[in-house]
Formats: structure tokens, sequence, C-alpha cells
């Protein structure tokens, strides 16, 4: 009993503090917020200096290191987020749309000789409708029924670049052409629009203005009636569908988002690094941005920021450890679900939904715990 | 083409059989836990890989040069499965102890208990990549290289179905699966604790009402669940006679696939799912090539489930008598 | 409600203020930084190696880069003007790590040169980076064809690509081994695959009946495969893969009854295949491999030095790809021995190299090939795999 005050207790001024600022800003007016996110997105274009790249990443090139794994896990992330945090379906598979994305950048580059940025809106459009086409006959199955299709589709999708010769087999496609440049345009001695090979800042750069763009979709998206139905279909698809709430076509609509935002970073990420094969595309790494999700607390798109830049970074900032460090980021997964379930930055719907019980996800089974194995259970390990 | 299927028609089957027994026995253990904690336990496939591990071990251990015959083979055969199924059900006992259980206690959200086990599952290949297997094989800086295993039997062929051979160690597997199936049936259905864990499996909250020690089912369903992937491990050793750190992880997509595919929750639906899944397997290798394989198994259970949306069988322990 | 968001908007820009002069302040650093190199004559210079040291495939990278340090330890030994330091770096095979790690060389350490990138798929990736930073580099193992075909200038490799492997495989399989029938088998790898490709040409244009499939290296079930194989009843088989699962393929076809001449390349040339296939299984198995190793019975007295220098300072035989290691290496220092300090004029030093390494006579043609190309094959006997002699030359016992 006692331990179990204690705990409480003592978490009291850890939550505190991301309270009283989630209240200012819910009290801020719009200039304020303005100039927090020109300030945000200003911090963002400053983050690839030498002197932060130097703490930060010592081991590899802390500007290609921003842009993969760090900023193309953040958007990825962030798409994930619109299907898992938002409409509550549990995706296995999401790396099918950054390798559909990916692999129509390097066909239609290599072999059509698109421009970038038509290939970008192709791409798009392209991933979007597999999302469809995926979403049409499975999306009426229950939360884990989907979860082993999707990732079914994930390795599908791999697997298939990997027998058909003719998208390069294993040996994938080389020779991907790089967005067109435009030289000369000069920022902080930095040529920002000059695509070239060595210097990745143009494409962070590139990559700062598709999740600006995307956030501020998805955020918009969130508060209209789309996100109110996203939300309705999380707590209860069986009450929304009674209410009136067309579910299947707003999963279906959020599956299309999601694989749209999956494939144009998929586009971005091969405009950048000449050649892929499917060995890119594995499960490990549908895995890894979904925790980046749930670790950063889904639903909230501050949270799953934080928790892709987490995931991302911190295998990178300790190559040190080299061989231990996917020891430790695994032992850290299963602690941060231990001590912290709803995330770092769980949203305040989200953290009153898992309070309730339902979470969206619903929870675990045989949760309810025997009267006498309560407090046994809580003071950890006798 | 198909003339390849047909000319090896029965290879296909029992090779595919074989297969389809381990990850039936694998996807028992998957079902289990879902049927009561609604939890893909994605350290499944570690607990598996840890009852190779403790199963090659053993043979290590007995430093066989020559293929044992007779009763020596015989307790070896049962010493594998012994020490392979004791590992593998103790940790997959901790895992629930330290992986699971605190957030059950929070009434986290599932999505948060499937995090959680992906993380354990990396932690436990790594650990066994970096320190136990350079420590307990003697093999320092190979903990992530393929270990091949003695071989523990002399694997001739015993009789012949449509021009197939079946050899013994194929024989054993088979059998040994079925009659686990059939050992994991009666406890479920005949005995008290049994009783418990469908209990709880269809409503939990009722069943603590009804006296039932909800941790004490849970903990029984994980040591049963991490047995059966134990036992499947040290088959699998004797089969295979190769294991990894990881080693776990496509058996384990497959066999959960496989419970999926029979209906999860569903014990005898594992078992279904499992042998029809390494038929499928086989008989679309044969057909379009192997490197086909993971592609057909995936797209099966696509169709499959497009028309029965909770698995061949149908989902839910307390299902299983019907 | 209001000062405290003045202050936190306060905080905000102090924050922001502080990241840009840091920022001024570094790219500053940089700027004097690389002003002061360059003209001064350095009296050490950096060579990097790359390739993947900790992961799955580092069995065949950490020969290499022993041989490489073992040359650079040498080279040093002789008091020379110019020192070298070696920095490894640890892609673990992976193209996006080797690009950033690409980019960390040149940059930060700034290097002038690289034996790596140790695999073919990195190298892709990598190898425009090295060229754009003018990097020279030589790679001990990376066999893909086309690597050649990009037109790099300041890329190179000492072996044989699997456009020279795969063909001479293909023909020791038909003609000196005399098979009618063959069996080709690929592990879905960059590599496997295009190395069987590369053998399925051959043999077909020596009218050499095929069977043909494909398997998951991560797999342990062969039997589709297997049972394929085994209906056709071929002479031969020829595995274009890893020897892990090279392993557990030729346990499974020694178990169902096959008895095809089993044939297999340099990624399979690793004491793991007799150990995963069983050394009964393996028996008389043959492996192909544009490398040289030193075996117990050397008789050339260059490799049987080497062999024992590499032993007394690693304490493990000289393993695949060890000696090309070593002469990648050694082409560099001979360059900067021959007085090159700046990338542009090593690269141009060892684009006329040519001398008599340990694997072969190093000497590259304009498009940064080995000009010799010998593939040898190496056989198992006994539980130990030995060498059985020059592709051209071999003859099965």
């Amino acid at each position: 009993m006692s331990t179990n005050e204690t705990i409480k207790n003592g978490r009291k001024p850890l939550k505190g503090l991301p309270d009283r600022i989630r209240d200012r800003w819910a009290g801020a007016s719009g200039p304020q917020r303005w100039t927090v996110y020109v300030l945000l997105f200003i911090g963002a274009l400053l983050l690839p200096s030498d002197s932060i790249g130097q703490f930060m990443s010592p081991y590899s090139d802390w500007a290609s290191v921003l842009f993969f794994p760090i900023g193309t896990y953040v958007v990825l992330a962030i798409g994930l987020n619109v299907v898992v945090g938002q409409a509550g379906l549990l995706d296995l598979g999401y790396v099918a749309f950054f390798a559909i994305g990916g692999y129509v950048m390097a066909l239609l580059g290599t072999k059509m000789g698109l421009n970038f940025w038509e290939i970008l809106i192709v791409g798009v459009l392209l991933s979007a409708l597999s999302g469809i086409v995926l979403g049409g006959p499975t999306l009426r199955l229950r939360g884990d029924y989907l979860a082993i299709v999707t990732l079914g589709f994930g390795e599908i999708v791999r697997q298939t670049a990997e027998n058909t010769d003719a998208i390069g087999g294993p040996r994938g496609i080389a020779g991907i052409p790089h967005p067109p440049s435009i030289e000369g345009v000069e920022l902080f001695g930095v040529e920002i629009f000059k695509y070239g090979v060595l210097d990745p800042r143009p494409y962070y750069y590139l990559l700062v203005v598709l999740a600006t763009l995307i956030i501020v979709f998805v955020k918009r998206w969130e508060k209209s009636r789309v996100g109110r139905a996203w939300a309705a279909i999380r707590e209860d698809e069986d009450a929304a569908e009674v209410m009136g709430v067309p579910t299947f076509k707003f999963k279906l609509l959020a599956f299309a988002i999601g694989a749209a935002i999956g494939g144009a970073m998929g586009v971005v990420w091969a405009g950048k690094t000449i050649s892929i094969n499917p060995n890119d595309f594995l499960f490990m790494l549908s895995a890894t941005i979904l925790a980046a999700v749930v670790l950063g607390g889904s639903g909230n798109i501050p949270g799953v920021v934080l928790g892709a830049f987490l995931v991302a970074w911190l295998p990178e900032r300790f190559r040190g450890l080299s061989d231990y460090r996917i020891l430790v980021f695994g032992a850290a997964l299963v602690a941060l679900m231990v001590f912290r379930p709803e995330g770092l930055l769980p949203s305040r719907r989200r953290r009153a939904e898992l309070a309730e019980g339902t979470g969206g996800m619903g929870t675990l089974g045989a949760e309810v715990a025997t009267p006498e194995s309560q407090p046994a259970a809580e003071g950890a390990a006798k | 083409m198909l003339d390849n299927l047909l000319g090896s028609f029965w290879s296909f089957t029992i090779d595919g059989l074989i297969v389809g027994a381990i990850y039936g026995l694998v996807a028992l253990g998957y079902t289990m836990v879902y049927g009561v904690l609604r939890l893909i336990n994605f350290a499944h496939s570690e607990v598996f890989m840890i009852g190779t591990m403790a199963a090659a071990f053993v043979v290590m251990t007995m430093g066989i040069t020559q293929p044992l015959t007779g009763l020596a083979l015989v307790g070896g055969l049962l010493l594998m499965l012994l020490v392979g199924g004791a590992a593998s059900a103790g940790s997959a006992m901790l895992l629930e102890r330290i992986a699971y259980r605190p957030l059950r206690k929070r009434g986290a959200s599932r999505l948060a208990a499937l995090i959680s086990a992906i993380g354990a599952s990396l932690f436990l290949q790594e650990l066994f990549a970096l320190v136990v297997i350079p420590w307990l094989f003697d093999r320092p800086q190979q903990g992530r290289n393929q270990m091949g295993v003695a071989r523990i039997m002399d694997k001739d062929p015993l009789f012949t179905i449509g021009g197939a051979q079946v050899r013994v160690d194929q024989l054993i597997i088979f059998v040994a699966a079925i009659a686990m199936m059939i050992l994991l049936d009666l406890l479920v259905n005949k005995t008290k604790i049994g009783r418990g864990i469908r209990a709880t499996s269809q409503d939990p909250e009722t069943a603590v009402l009804m006296g039932v020690d909800i941790d004490k089912i849970v903990r029984v369903t994980f040591l049963v669940g991490g047995l059966m992937a134990g036992l499947a491990g040290a088959l699998f050793v004797l089969q295979f006679e190769v294991t990894k750190f990881s080693i776990g992880f496509l058996l384990g997509i497959k066999a959960f696939t496989a419970a999926v595919l029979g209906g999860i929750g569903n014990l005898r639906g594992a078992l279904l799912g499992g042998l029809f899944l390494g038929l499928i397997e086989n008989y679309g290798a044969a057909v379009f090539g192997s490197g086909w394989k993971d592609v057909i198994a995936f797209t099966v259970l696509i169709l499959v489930l497009m028309f029965r949306p909770t698995g061949i069988l149908g989902e839910s322990l307390q299902q299983a008598r019907a | 409600m209001r000062p405290k968001i003045a202050r936190l908007g306060g905080v905000l820009a102090v924050g922001v203020a502080l990241t840009v002069g840091l920022a001024a302040c570094g790219s500053g650093d940089s700027g004097t930084a690389s002003g002061g190199d360059g003209s001064a004559a350095p009296s050490t210079l950096k060579i990097g190696f790359m390739g993947d040291l900790s992961g799955e495939n580092s069995g065949i990278v950490i020969p290499p880069s022993n041989g490489a340090q073992l040359a650079v330890d040498e080279y040093n030994a002789t008091n020379p003007k110019v020192k070298i330091e070696m920095i490894k770096y640890d892609s673990r095979a992976d193209a996006t790590t080797a690009v950033s790690l690409a980019q960390k060389a040149i940059k930060d350490d700034k290097v002038v040169a690289m034996v790596g990138p140790a695999f073919s798929g990195e190298s892709k990736q990598a190898v425009p980076v090295l060229e754009e930073g003018k990097i020279p580099n030589i790679s001990a193992s990376a066999t893909n064809a086309d690597l050649s075909k990009n037109g790099w200038k300041f890329w190179h490799r000492v072996v044989p690509n699997d456009g020279v492997q795969g063909p001479a495989v293909a023909d020791f399989i038909a003609g000196t081994a005399g098979a009618k029938k063959v069996a080709v088998v690929d592990d879905k790898s960059e590599y496997g695959k295009g190395l069987g490709d590369a053998v399925r040409a051959q043999l077909k244009s020596k009218g050499v009946t095929m069977i043909d499939d494909a398997l998951d290296p991560a797999a342990a079930d062969y039997s589709s495969t297997v049972t394929k194989v085994a209906a056709a009843k071929p002479d031969a088989l020829f595995f274009g893969g890893y020897y892990a699962a090279a392993g557990k393929l030729l346990k499974q076809l020694r178990d169902k009854g096959v008895t095809a001449k089993f044939f297999s390349a340099d990624g399979s040339l690793d004491k793991g295949l007799v150990e995963g296939a069983g050394a009964a299984q393996a028996e008389g198995a043959l492996i192909a491999c544009p490398c040289r190793i030193p075996t117990e019975g050397e008789t050339d007295e260059t490799v049987k030095k080497f062999a024992t220098d590499y032993k007394a300072k690693f304490g493990a035989d000289p393993l695949i790809y060890a000696t090309e290691g070593y002469d990648a290496m050694t082409a560099f220092t001979k360059a900067i021995a021959g007085g090159a300090t700046t990338t542009d004029a090593i690269n141009e030093a060892i684009g006329k190299s040519d001398f008599q390494g340990i694997s072969k006579q190093v000497k590259f043609d304009p498009t940064g090939e080995p000009s010799a190309k010998s593939i040898y094959i190496y056989q198992v006997k006994d539980g130990k795999i030995g060498l059985l002699g020059d592709s051209a030359t071999a003859k099965l016992g």
C-alpha cells in the first residue's frame, strides 16, 4: 500500500510541468502561437550546424543523420500516427508505403526520366491508392487481424520487389536522379537548392518543409469533422457506427492519408539515396516507427515527433556502445512502456481514454487484478 | 510449374506437414496468450529461440561425435525436450513478470504492451548474440553466426508414401507435435486450471468474481505456451541441426500467421493453421518457385481472412470444445 | 498569464539566438581548420577502412581490415617521412550508414584514401560520396560486376568481379566437372542473385540443362528447393549465397539422398559451411573464390611469410580477403612512399601501380578493375577447406 502511494506522489511534479505548459498553450493567442511556430521552424532549419552536431552525433555526419534516420523517422511517424494514433488502427506493415514511394521514385526517375517534383505527386497518389487497395478488403477486420494482415502486406511488397527482375530484384535500382538543383542560392554558406551527393543539408531543408506541410495538413484534419470521426472510431467503433459515422469510409481515409505520407517520404528519401533495394524496407522499420509513435504518445503530434527523434537519434548518438546499443534500445523500450505506458507526451484526450481503460486500442485482457494481488504486484519484485 | 508439384506431390506434402507441425506448436503459445490477454506476444519468437539454444547446449554438452542409437538416443532426445521446454517455459514466465505484468496492472493499452513485447524481443536477441552465445557455447566474437549442432541420430528413411521417403526424425517430430496438442487440449478442457483459463479468456471480470486467481492463470498460460515453444525448439534442432540468435524471427511471424489462420485464441485452430500454412507454402513453392514462399503464405492469409474474418475455426479458447 | 507567455517567448528567443551564435562559431571553426591544412606538408596521413566490422557478415571483413592494418604497420615501421594512420569505419553493411560515415571521413577526419567499402551494396551509395570528395578508394571484397560501369575515377578493387567469377565457375562445372544438368539456386540477395545469374548465363551458353530456384537465407527449411532438385537428378548444383544458407542447403540435400556435386562461391568460403552442413555432408563440396587464402600446404614464400606475420600479430589464420586487404593498403602505402600526399596525386599514383602483391599482380585498368583475373577453387576435405588450384587448371581428384 505504502509503495503505491509514494509512486503516485512521486509522479506528481513530473506530470505537473507538461500540464502547465499545455494550459498556457491552450490560452495563448494566435500571434503568440505563430511566433512559436516560426521559431520552431527556424530552429529546425538551424539544427544541422556543426557545433550542435559535435555533441549530437560524434560518430557520423550530423547533417546526414538529420535526414536519415531522424527526419525520415519523424515524417513516417507522423504518417503512421494518423493511422494508429488518430484512427486507432494497428498497422504493422507501414514500411510498405514507404517502399512504394521509394520504388515509384526510382522507377519513374530512371526509366521514364520524370522530374522529382512530378514524381512526388505521382508517388503520393500511387501510395494513397495502394493504401486503399490494401484497406478496401481488409479494414472490416478487427484490430489484431488487421495487424497481421498489414504485416503480411509489408512482407508481400518487399518480397515481390525482391523476386521481380523487372524492377531489379534483390539488386534494386541504382542511379536514381536527385531533385533538380537551382545553383547559386546561398544561405549561411549553404547552397540550399543544390541537390548533390556530398552535402545532405539541402535535402534536410526539403524534408523540413515537407514535414511542416504534413503537420499543417494533419493538424487541420484532426480538428475537422474527419478528426472527430476518427476519435469516435478509436474510442468505440460500434457506437460510432450507430451514431451515423460511416466508419469504413473514415478508416479507409485514414489509411489512404497515412499511406500518402509514407509514400511522399519514400519519394524524397529515394531522391537523395541514389540506389534502393528491397532490404531497405524490412519489417524492423515498421516496428521501429510504431515504437516511435507509441513511445512519444500516440495521437499527439509533438509527442510523436519527440518519440521518432529519440528512436532515431539515440542509437546514432550511442554508436560508441557499438554492439550494445540495440540491446540497450530494447531494454529502454520495455522500461519506458512499463513506467510510462501512455508515452512521453500523450495528448490529454488520449490520456483520458487510457485512464478510462479503453485507450483506443483497448486494454489487455485479464487486466482486473484480484484485491490481494494488487499491492503485491505494485510493490515491484519481492 | 504444376508438373513439379504433381511429380513430387507426396514429398512436398510430408515436408510441409513437418514444418507445419513446428509452426503449430509455436502458434499455440501465441494463441493461448492472445486468448487470455488479448496481446500479440511478439517476444514469443525469442522464447522459441531460447528453446533451440537450450537443446543445442544439451547436444554440445553430451559431446556427441557419433549418432546415438537405442536407449542412449531415447534418453538424449528426452533430455533435449526437457531442457528446451524448461528453458523456454522459464523465460516465458520471466518475460511475463518483467515486460507485461506491470503494464497489465496499470491498465495500459495493448499497443503499449505490443511495444514492450517488441522491445523485449530485440533485447533478448541481442542478449544472446552478445553475451549468452559467446559464453555458453564458448564462441567469443561469433554470437551472430549460425551454429551447427552435431547430429544426434541417423536420419534413415523409415517407409515411403507414394514414392516419398519418411525419415525417423520426421516421424518423431510429427507424432510428438500431435501428442503435445492432445495433451494440451485435455489440460484446457478437462482440468480445473483449464477451466480457469477458459473462464478468463471469456470474461475476466466475471472470472475474478467467481474466485479465479487471474495472476496465476496468466502465469500458467505463459508457462504452457513457453513449454510448447521450447519443445518446438528442441524438435527444430533435431530436424535442422542449426540455430542462431535470430532464428525465431521468421518462424515466429509464420507461427503467428498460423495462429491467425486457424482463428487466434483457438487451440485446435493453431495446429490446424500450422499444418495448413506448412502445406500451402510448400505447394506454392513447388508451383511458383521457392522464392515466392512467404508471399504465398501471406497472400493466402489475406484471402482466408477476407472470407472468414476470424480464421478457419473461429476464435477464442472456450470454443475449442466445438 | 500574459507576462508568463512573454517570458516563455523570451526564453525561446534567447535559445534561438544562442543556437544561431553557436552555429556561426561552428562554421567559423571549421573554416579556419580547413584553411589550416593543405599548404604545409603533413607528417601523418589518414586512410580509412570501411566495412561491416561488427555485423552479420563481419567474418569476411575483419580479415581484410587486419590485412590492411598489417600493411600500415609494416609501412610505419620503415620510419617514413609521412606516416599513415588507419581509421576504421564500421558500416555494418548498411548503405545509409556507409554514406554518413563516408561524409564524416571526408569532412571531419579528412582521410586521403579509403580501403573499402567492403560490400557491393554499400559501395553503390558510398562511392559516389567518395567520388565527389575525390577520395581514392580500393575495395578488397566488393565483387558486383556493375560497380566498374559507373565511370568512377577514384574507385578501384583488387578482386576480379562476379562477371569473371561466375563464368569461371560455370566453365569449371561444365568443363572440368563434366556436368550436363545443373541446378542453380540463389539466396535472393544482391550478391547471390547476381552471381547466380552470371553462372546461369554461362551454363546456358554451354548448352547445359538447368533447374532454377531461390531460397530465403533466413529460413531453415529448404525442403521445397531440395525436393525440386531431387526430382530433377542433376549432376551438379551451384548455390549463390552466403555460408549459413549454403550449409543448411547442403545438409538437407544430402539427407534427401541428392549426391550431385555441390558448388558455391566466395560468400560460402567459411568454415561455417562445414559446421552448418556437418563434416560428412560437406565432404567434397567445391567453393570458388577470386581470393587467395594461404592454406596449410602453402608453397609460395611471400604468401607464407604474410601468413606467419599475420598470425603473429592477430593470433588467427589469415582468412578470406586478408591478402586482398593487405594488397589494397599496400597500393596506398607505395603511392605515399612515392611522394604523393594529396588525394589527386595518390589517385594518380595507384592508377599507375604495378607490383607483385600477396594475392596477385596489383595493376588496375582504367575503370578500376584489377588486371589479374584468376579464380581459385577450394574443396572441403576431411572437414577442412583446402586450395585445389586455379579454376583454369585445377583437376578434380
